[in-house]
């Protein structure tokens, strides 16, 4: 953390100044002997990424059968409040997460990608079952796009058909995680902090035979073909 | 309830313009079914409805059936005679000819008051392409409303009388049929970890594309059936909006 790069197009996390180390810096056992002194010792980056991982507010949205696992996990029985995130905000614009839960139909594709839009940043998306991460059990259909991460961003993947509640509250753990682990300035920083990152994508239109374009090159391309 | 043979003859014997066929199911349910005159189809259908006897006043479900053209290869044998007075020759000559294809609809229907059914009739377009109109039964019974939307929007008949027909599944500007049989996906097997069979053919197919540039991998690639090459449609990208302070 230290030897950081001096020279970033961005702003450039500035190097701690001698005998004055950034509380980033002191070991998790140097902190813990100060706290049992009654001295906390944080940074901003720490303390908001803290408050924000602790109070993801999905949006409520499901679109298949791992919609019902979704409203398993919000139940009493695993109460996905044990995380903070037991409030599914019904508008887009109050809500934080987005859990594409369950098959996305290519009908349904360019809502999807419209109500991600309509989310304020900092947002993130977890891809929730089979089905939102490749298309699932229906990859070869019609109608069924083969998977979200071909139109926007996708943070945590949830394998499953359908994942239980427990895999869900698991994905938002390793999302908060994420989310403690991101930094605010510097050549790494979060996406939601660099102005050169889209945070809008383009909804894709109804086509004649497909949607037109059916994916997003800027968000995914094909891992390259197994060498034959 | 009369049987199917019975009910035959008595749509024969009410609607002697009509051409009513028995479709016999040689499977252990034996549920046989009648292909009707398209034409007289909705009159038959009020009949099948009012009849006193019948009183077939639910129609549970249609569905469609694709018809492709299909190549019949006719034998013929001819015996010719050998003049050296030899055992006679057996010549055979073979002919293909084309069976038009065509749409069917079909439609199950019971009786709520008098408790039997189903009696099956079926309803048969004249082609595939521009013939495909056929009587809506919609009128008749209130359930065909959304599945003959959804038939014409998955196999294309297109229903007269129907009072509200439009897609019910796929979006108002897509073209194809799909659940016909020469539907043609749009190519989008860029990336398959785990083909075989008719899948890996297509993402090997896709890969040879891409690799000879007539598909970019990075690129939308919808791939019209039936359309010339190089009339695909553009991939109209939206402009990426940056709005981040």
């Amino acid at each position: 953390m230290s030897d950081a790069p001096q020279s970033t197009p961005a702003s450039p996390r500035p190097a701690p100044a001698e005998g004055f180390p950034a509380a980033g810096n002191i070991s998790d056992a140097d902190r813990e002997e100060l706290r049992r002194h009654g001295i906390l010792l944080t940074s901003l980056e720490e303390l908001y990424n803290w408050g924000r991982s602790n109070s993801i507010w999905p949006l409520q949205f499901g679109l298949a059968c791992c919609a019902i696992e979704m409203i398993a996990a919000a139940t009493a029985r695993f109460d996905i409040a044990r995380f903070g995130a037991e409030i599914f905000r019904p508008s887009p614009r109050q809500a934080d997460l987005m859990i594409v839960s369950g098959t996305v139909t290519k009908k349904m594709a360019p809502l999807v990608v419209r109500l991600w839009n309509q989310m304020p940043e900092p947002k993130y998306c977890i891809a929730m079952g089979a089905c939102a991460i490749s298309g699932g059990p229906f990859k070869q259909g019609y109608n069924v796009l083969k998977g979200i991460d071909r139109l926007i961003p996708v943070d945590i993947y949830i394998p499953g058909c359908p994942p239980r509640p427990e895999a869900l509250l698991n994905g938002l753990i390793q999302l908060q995680k994420q989310i403690k682990g991101e930094k605010l300035t510097g050549p790494d920083a979060a996406r939601h902090t660099r102005a050169d990152l889209p945070s809008e994508y383009p909804i894709p239109a109804y086509g004649a035979h497909d949607l037109e374009p059916a994916k997003n090159p800027a968000v995914w391309t094909p891992p390259a073909p197994p060498s034959a | 309830m009369e049987t199917v043979q019975q009910l035959r003859d008595r749509l024969a014997a009410r609607f002697p313009a009509a051409r009513v066929e028995l479709v016999l199911n040689p499977g252990v349910a034996a549920e046989h079914s009648l292909r009707l005159d398209a034409a007289l189809g909705r009159d038959i259908a009020l009949f099948l409805r009012d009849d006193p006897a019948l009183r077939l006043d639910y129609c549970s479900n249609v569905t469609g059936v694709d018809w492709p053209d299909k190549e019949i290869t006719d034998v013929v044998k001819t015996t010719v005679p050998d003049p050296a007075g030899g055992p006679p020759k057996i010549v055979e000559e073979k002919s293909v000819h084309v069976q038009p294809g065509c749409l069917e609809a079909v439609y199950h229907l019971y009786s709520m008051s008098l408790k039997h059914g189903p009696v099956v009739i079926r309803l048969r377009t004249g082609n595939r392409a521009d013939a495909v109109t056929l009587p809506s039964l919609t009128p008749v019974w209130r359930s065909c409303d959304f599945q003959e939307r959804e038939i014409f929007d998955l196999f294309g008949i297109v229903f007269a009388g129907h009072p509200d027909l439009r897609r019910l599944l796929m979006w108002d500007e897509f073209k194809d049929h799909p659940m016909r049989k020469d539907y043609v996906e749009p190519d989008d097997y860029e990336w398959e970890p785990t083909a075989h069979g008719a899948v890996l053919e297509r993402a090997k197919a896709h890969q040879l594309a891409a690799v000879a540039g007539v598909v970019d991998p990075g690129q939308s690639s919808a791939n019209p059936p039936k359309a010339a090459p190089g009339s695909t449609t553009p991939a109209t990208t939206a402009p990426v909006k940056e709005a981040k302070p």
